[in-house]
């Protein structure tokens, strides 16, 4: 199996994030930067797959040049190697522009399997997975909360998440799976991983090298824009009922003036 | 990225126990320091991340890691608990290192695969009842009869040696006679006890103020036989053996202490800015926020004084004065910082429920353990030719 894996570096989680002042992009130079939560039930689940059944993972990331950090994590979880995408031009991508940029670094990759995550913890859009898929030509199966690959017969299959229980979906190899958080439990980084994951192949690549179009990429391909940003309120202090023989009225009349009811 | 002079390799490694500790340690070390249970599941979980085999080349199942690194992870547990850092401290540095630096092969070929993959837990039986920091007090005996050491005597404070994992005892006793015996007095050797032996009993865990979570048992030896080989090291070579082990340990025990005195100084500062006293945060007082400085400058140089021992050590030159320093400024800093948090915590902090409170007892020991810092004095005093 050759399984691609993507991730990305992003604020961390238990950071107060920003935007940047001059272009309203998420500031990354204020706060301590992490690998995507999510991203590492991705690297753990490709992991368990190559353990599984043999193979090579591959990680790709898309960012600046401190995304590196977030590449060697995942190396050091076990991965292979790695490819980072990193140009001053791909600044600003949205997600559209994104999915197009690992589309094509993914696709000289020729995986068999391309894991993601279902949303990263900053701009939480949750669609690359999907974006992916359409870009790839191939089937996606998104919010998987277990997988199962039989490379014997090229299919994978799928627990996908769903409201009220899961839904089973199943479909050929390559296909593009994003997963949530229910699917396993990431191990963490052994120091022997942090060491060997020095040693592992790590291509760098610029939008030129990746083959990509400068217009199509960065603030200046993006599809979307962010026109105005307030941070959001502090939350206000809820009303209280007091119970004087009424109560179930008052609560209802409340969620019925919310629309709730 | 805070620049911390470490290497990526190091920072990736500090990040990692930091985020094991912060998603495994907190959520259950309250819990554990109440019911003075040992954290099976945590220390599972330090042994699959290879923490117990940091110290150790590879080629007996360790990281392939040094002594520093093994002070950053012990750093990290500590900044949120102190028993699953002295539980991980004591199984490298007494358990494992001693079978390593002065085993045999076929020892370390024995030993140190199931101590590094955290499997096993080995313990090291130095104090005694009556021998203290005066080591050279050792009472216990091991008589050569018949090809097997039979030994006999009591050890106390003995970490790690009750738990359902720990597998062997390294302990030290007079291998020249009983004291008063004449010329053998001051032979002391080290001789690996497997756990279990016949005549080796693990009496009833103390009851300490602190390290709840850490497994400390009195050990009793009556008529214990191992075979010959189960010498460790020299014959009469047991004192020099321990003293070599306790000067690493030192800058182990200093970065526990340095590890209490952050997580001190991060509850700390959380706390003074989210309590509000009189219209503003307490953060806003002098009265606080110098205090909090001055936890933090203490943290500073007490790790920039174990980086240094450990520096030292690493690169071969003399460190026994300098791991000396380091254990008294460190675990003077966790002391002082923990009453300064429970005190900025006001009556919070006298709650158990808030880990300022349990860093609060926690912190004493490690004024007394690994050498008292009036041995640590001691030591330093000598070497300025006092």
């Amino acid at each position: 199996m050759n399984i691609v894996v993507t991730v990305k570096q992003v604020p961390d989680t238990w950071a107060e994030k920003k935007l940047d002042a001059a272009d309203k992009t998420v500031d990354r130079k204020s706060v301590d930067n992490v690998m995507n939560e999510m991203d590492e039930y991705g690297v753990e689940e490709a992991l368990k797959i190559k353990e599984a059944h043999g193979g090579e993972v591959t990680v790709v990331t898309m960012g600046p040049a401190k995304a590196v950090e977030t590449i060697r994590k995942a190396l050091s979880m076990g991965a292979d190697k790695a490819v980072h995408l990193t140009d001053d031009s791909l600044h600003g991508s949205d997600a559209l522009a994104t999915s197009a940029a690992l589309a094509k670094v993914i696709s000289t990759l020729s995986p068999d399997l391309v894991i993601t995550s279902s949303e990263a913890s900053d701009a939480r859009g949750g669609v690359i997975g999907a974006l992916l898929a359409e870009r790839l030509g191939l089937p996606q199966l998104t919010q998987a909360r277990k997988v199962t690959v039989d490379p014997a017969a090229s299919k994978v299959t799928i627990e996908r998440q769903a409201d009220n229980g899961y839904a089973l979906v199943e479909a050929s190899l390559p296909a593009v799976v994003s997963v949530v958080e229910k699917i396993n439990q990431p191990r963490y980084p052994s120091f022997k991983g942090i060491m060997a994951a020095k040693k592992k192949p790590l291509t760098t690549l610029s939008a030129a090298d990746a083959g990509l179009d400068a217009a199509s990429v960065g603030l200046a391909g993006a599809a979307t824009s962010v026109v105005t940003a307030v941070p959001a309120p502090p939350r206000s202090s809820g009303t209280i009922v007091k119970d004087e023989g009424d109560g179930g009225t008052k609560i209802a009349g409340f969620l019925a003036a919310q629309k709730l009811i | 990225m805070p620049d911390t002079g470490l290497t990526d390799e190091q920072e990736a490694l500090r990040r990692a126990v930091a985020e094991f500790a912060r998603d495994v340690v907190a959520p259950v070390a309250a819990r554990h320091d109440e019911e003075r249970s040992f954290p099976y599941e945590v220390v599972a979980g330090m042994a699959a991340m290879g923490l117990f085999g940091l110290p150790f080349p590879q080629e007996y199942g360790g990281m392939g890691g040094d002594l520093f690194s093994l002070c950053l992870a012990i750093e990290e547990l500590a900044r949120v608990d102190s028993s699953v850092a002295i539980t991980l401290e004591a199984g490298c540095s007494l358990g494992a290192m001693p079978i390593y630096r002065f085993g045999s092969e076929e020892q370390r070929a024995r030993w140190l695969p199931m101590l590094c993959a955290g499997e096993a837990l080995g313990a090291f039986g130095l104090t005694e009842p009556e021998a203290g920091s005066d080591a050279g007090g050792t009472r216990t005996t091991a008589a050569f009869v018949d090809g097997e050491w039979v030994v006999n005597g009591a050890k106390a404070f003995i970490t790690n040696s009750g738990t359902d994992i720990t597998r062997l005892v390294t302990v030290t006793a007079r291998t020249g006679g009983a004291v008063g015996d004449g010329g053998g007095d001051r032979e002391i050797s080290t001789i690996v006890i497997p756990v279990p032996t016949p005549g080796l009993t693990v009496e009833p865990a103390y009851s300490k103020v602190g390290w709840h979570a850490s497994d400390t048992h009195p050990l009793s030896l009556s008529d214990v036989r191992v075979p010959a080989e189960n010498l460790l090291g020299e014959r009469g070579r047991g004192y020099a053996n321990f003293l070599a082990i306790l000067a690493e340990g030192r800058i182990a025990i200093s970065a526990l202490a340095v590890g209490l005195a952050q997580g001190c100084v991060d509850e700390s500062v959380t706390y003074a800015k989210a309590r509000s006293a009189f219209g503003r945060p307490i953060a806003a007082n002098q009265a606080i926020s110098f205090k909090i400085a001055e936890m933090e400058a203490r943290t500073h140089v007490a790790r920039t004084a174990y980086y240094d021992a450990a520096a030292r050590a690493l690169a071969g030159r003399p460190f026994a004065k300098e791991a000396a320093i380091a254990k008294l400024v460190s675990s003077t800093a966790a002391v002082d910082n923990a009453r300064d948090a429970t005190q900025i915590h006001g009556g919070y902090g006298f709650m158990n429920e808030y880990s300022v409170a349990r860093h609060w007892r926690d912190s004493k020991i490690l004024e007394i353990g690994e050498g008292t810092s009036e041995i640590q004095k001691m030591l330093i005093a000598r070497h300025l030719g006092l």
